[in-house]
């Protein structure tokens, strides 16, 4: 299941809720994204998108990770619009017969919703905006996922 | 006529988010030249392609594409999701 809010959610509940009642998974990974405010002066972070591809964007990563992984259910909440340091930006939750599938597709998801998701990053402080620059490590970390995946 | 999007820092750069042109560009790289030869503000904004992705009909793409069938172009600096 996908979902693109400004709406805030509680990733508790929705992992609560996700695969709930299904009895042939036998893990379930989630991942938190949270809005980071290391020293102290960031006031808001702004996070635009472009609607339409996003949606498109993730249900493509979403049908690859499938398509690499035996996935009993996946889950993609993402948030744009003004988020406060603390507030919760995104989800990710997997959930397998076995772990290693699990813990694999959620790691895989992040690394293509961070580069390949049509969300921008600016942040507010206190004296100084910036957009967030995406990092070369980012570009990079998608490199490992280009050879043939694990079982 | 298409859709031309920007995004983030670009649509700060040029003003506008969304704008519809007529345009007889064979490739996204003709595109781009027509718009940077329209204003400053454009020219500015497209200086360095390389820092700047393109979308086409909401499908990531190249900046050699052609554009036959496209109606929407968006413009964006990398994306920094998750």
């Amino acid at each position: 299941m996908l979902r693109v809010q400004s709406d805030s959610f509680d990733p508790g509940k929705e992992l609560s809720a996700f695969a709930k009642g299904r009895h042939d998974i036998g893990a379930i990974v989630s991942f938190t994204g949270v809005v980071r405010d290391t020293d102290k002066t960031l006031k808001t972070m702004e996070i635009e998108h472009y609607p339409g591809m996003t949606e498109r964007a993730i249900s493509k990563i979403m049908d690859e990770a499938r398509t690499r992984w035996n996935l009993a259910d996946v889950l993609v909440i993402h948030r744009h619009g003004a988020l406060q340091p603390g507030e919760v930006i995104m989800m990710v939750a997997t959930a397998s017969a076995h772990r290693a599938a699990a813990f694999e597709a959620a790691d895989f998801l992040m690394d293509y919703l961070k580069s390949r998701a049509p969300f921008w990053k600016k942040e507010i402080g206190a004296n100084e905006t910036a957009w967030v620059a995406a990092k070369d490590e980012d570009e990079a970390a998608l490199d490992r996922w280009t050879s043939s995946p694990p079982d | 006529m298409i859709d031309v999007l920007y995004f983030a820092w670009l649509r700060e750069r040029i003003g506008l988010g969304r704008e519809r042109i007529s345009t007889q560009a064979a490739t996204v790289n003709d595109l781009v030249d027509e718009l940077r030869a329209r204003e400053e503000r454009y020219a500015l904004a497209f200086e360095d392609t390389s820092s700047l992705r393109v979308a086409l009909d909401q499908e990531l793409s190249d900046f050699d594409a052609p554009l036959d069938g496209v109606r929407e172009v968006a413009f964006f600096p990398p994306m920094t999701g998750g």
